[in-house]
């Protein structure tokens, strides 16, 4: 059963966003992703400084299996990126709502947030998928 | 993101029934993600498929195989019957437990299935690939009008593989002495029987495999399989699931029925040429006038690896592209080569190709350097560096 945090939002494209404050969200990949794409071992990320848009393509992941883009949940400017992953991509499964973080999105619309999912919501999605 | 398919496991419920080998439960005990797999449910890893590829070329690993098709062939033809129905001629198999690689192929040359066939203390032991079980059963069964044959698919029978450097050591610590010493000396592509301790239900311990590593692959019957399994894993063998299998015999230069080859396309192009035994003339086999007419025409196109150093995995049915070939190539088999580090594949391409060529992958055309099938052996990289790199 895959892990699904409480406190966490997310989107349907299997992303996930963290609240961190001031304006603020990290964003990740689920554990309901990682573990449907298996090992990771190449991944895409944005640079400091670009502007995304909502559901904007921010970056790509890809596994020995497949390989898929990565959205951005919320619209933004992207303020960090978790750099750890170039070299060790597994990190994002063994600890993809930790360590397995993609990158900092300082929200453009703080209000987009409501329109992600619940952990209950995002569950049930991937129950219909 | 988006998820991929078809692993993606969930709505299990729903796609019911596929097989079970007899280590099912042994499976799911050891946590392995299970998928269906040409109609059997099979663990695609346990973990992490990487850790598990690791795990064969540095120690060793094991492997249930046992969806894969095992037909016993007796009677007084056995052997004229599968000199005609296979590329290989078996008249090179004269022991018991002698083992030979070969194709069946149709009448056009094409490759039917691929297979190991085996001579028995008593007739002849064919292992077969799972995908293809039925489809070469009735075609083994057409054939064998107007021979004295009786063929007998062993669905009684689990196959297990233990692969890797220390595969033949592991083992020897749990057969016992006399088994041991005789595996320790048992040559490539060849195997022995032992009893166990049920009569009539033998054990055949063959020194083969699909990974590019020393190691057998044990036939034994189904109720003797999840004890040695646990056995196996009490002296330290891991268990490993298809998604390793397929990246350890990619990095091999092993070909995959279905990719490499398939009934359009016969053993000439999948770089088996050795497979063909030509040498008896007298010998008549199915596919026999097809290849020979093949050879005359000469090679149109060319089976070889594809190196990707840079960022991305090539993956099947890309295009490749030559320089100065209007004609493209196209990828059988890719993935990643965790010994490497990146990205590896085979490929069909036309036989002017060079040592580079251009693959069309998911958002930009990379260049790929391509040699001869086969990256890794005895865990070790088999071919050499370019000048620049």
């Amino acid at each position: 059963m895959s892990d699904t945090p409480k406190e966490l939002k997310y989107a349907l494209t299997h992303e996930w966003t963290l609240d961190e404050g001031e304006g603020v969200v990290s964003v990740g990949i689920t554990d309901f992703a990682q573990e449907s794409l298996g090992d990771v071992v190449y991944i895409e990320l944005p640079a400091v400084g670009d502007k995304v848009s909502a559901a904007d393509e921010a970056g790509a992941i890809e596994s020995v299996k497949a390989a898929s883009d990565i959205f951005a949940p919320v619209s933004g400017e992207v303020i960090a990126i978790n750099e750890d992953l170039e070299d060790s991509p597994e990190i994002i499964n063994d600890s993809p709502y930790g360590d397995g973080w993609f990158f900092k999105l300082k929200m453009s619309d703080p209000s987009e947030l409501k329109h992600l999912l619940s952990a209950d919501e995002y569950i049930e999605s991937t129950e219909e998928e | 993101m988006q998820i991929p398919r078809p692993y993606s496991g969930h709505k299990r419920e729903q796609q019911r029934m596929s097989a079970r080998t007899c280590l099912y439960t042994a499976h799911q005990e050891m946590g392995a993600k299970i998928v269906e797999f040409s109609g059997w449910d099979m663990p695609l890893h346990y973990g992490s498929q990487i850790k598990e590829h690791h795990c064969v070329r540095r120690d060793c690993a094991m492997f249930d195989v046992s969806h894969m098709t095992v037909v016993d062939i007796d009677g007084s033809d056995a052997r004229s019957y599968l000199r005609y129905l296979l590329a290989n001629d078996v008249a090179k198999i004269t022991e018991p437990g002698q083992g030979l690689y070969s194709a069946m192929l149709n009448d056009q040359g094409g490759a039917v299935d691929d297979l190991i066939v085996y001579a028995l203390p008593r007739g002849f032991r064919l292992v077969l690939n799972c995908a293809t079980g039925d489809k070469d059963l009735a075609w083994m069964n057409e054939y064998a009008q107007g021979f004295q044959v009786a063929l007998q698919e062993r669905d009684d029978l689990a196959i297990i593989a233990v692969q890797g450097p220390q595969a033949i050591a592991r083992v020897s610590s749990i057969v016992g002495q006399t088994t041991g010493d005789k595996i320790n000396t048992l040559k490539p592509f060849t195997s022995i029987f032992t009893p166990s301790s049920q009569i009539d239900r033998d054990w055949q311990l063959a020194r083969t495999g699909y990974t590019g590593e020393d190691g057998l692959e044990i036939i034994l019957p189904s109720s003797d399989a999840e004890t040695f399994w646990w056995q196996l894993y009490e002296a330290g063998v891991l268990p490993a699931g298809l998604a390793a299998r397929d990246t350890l015999r990619l990095e091999a230069g092993l070909n995959l029925y279905g990719h490499e080859m398939d009934e359009s396309v016969s053993p000439l192009r999948a770089n088996m040429a050795w497979t063909i035994a030509w040498k008896d003339f007298e010998r008549d086999f199915v596919g026999r006038s097809a290849l020979l007419a093949a050879c005359d025409e000469g090679p149109q196109d060319k089976l070889v690896g594809l190196l990707l150093t840079g960022r991305g995995v090539l993956r099947d049915g890309q295009t490749v592209y030559i320089a100065g070939c209007e004609q493209p190539g196209v990828i059988t088999s890719g993935s990643f080569s965790p010994t490497l580090g990146y990205s590896i594949a085979l490929a069909r391409v036309p036989v002017e190709a060079g040592e580079w060529a251009e693959v069309m992958m998911r958002k930009k055309r990379e260049t790929v350097r391509l040699l001869k099938p086969g990256f890794i052996r005895h865990g070790e990289q088999v071919f050499a560096a370019v000048a620049n790199e």
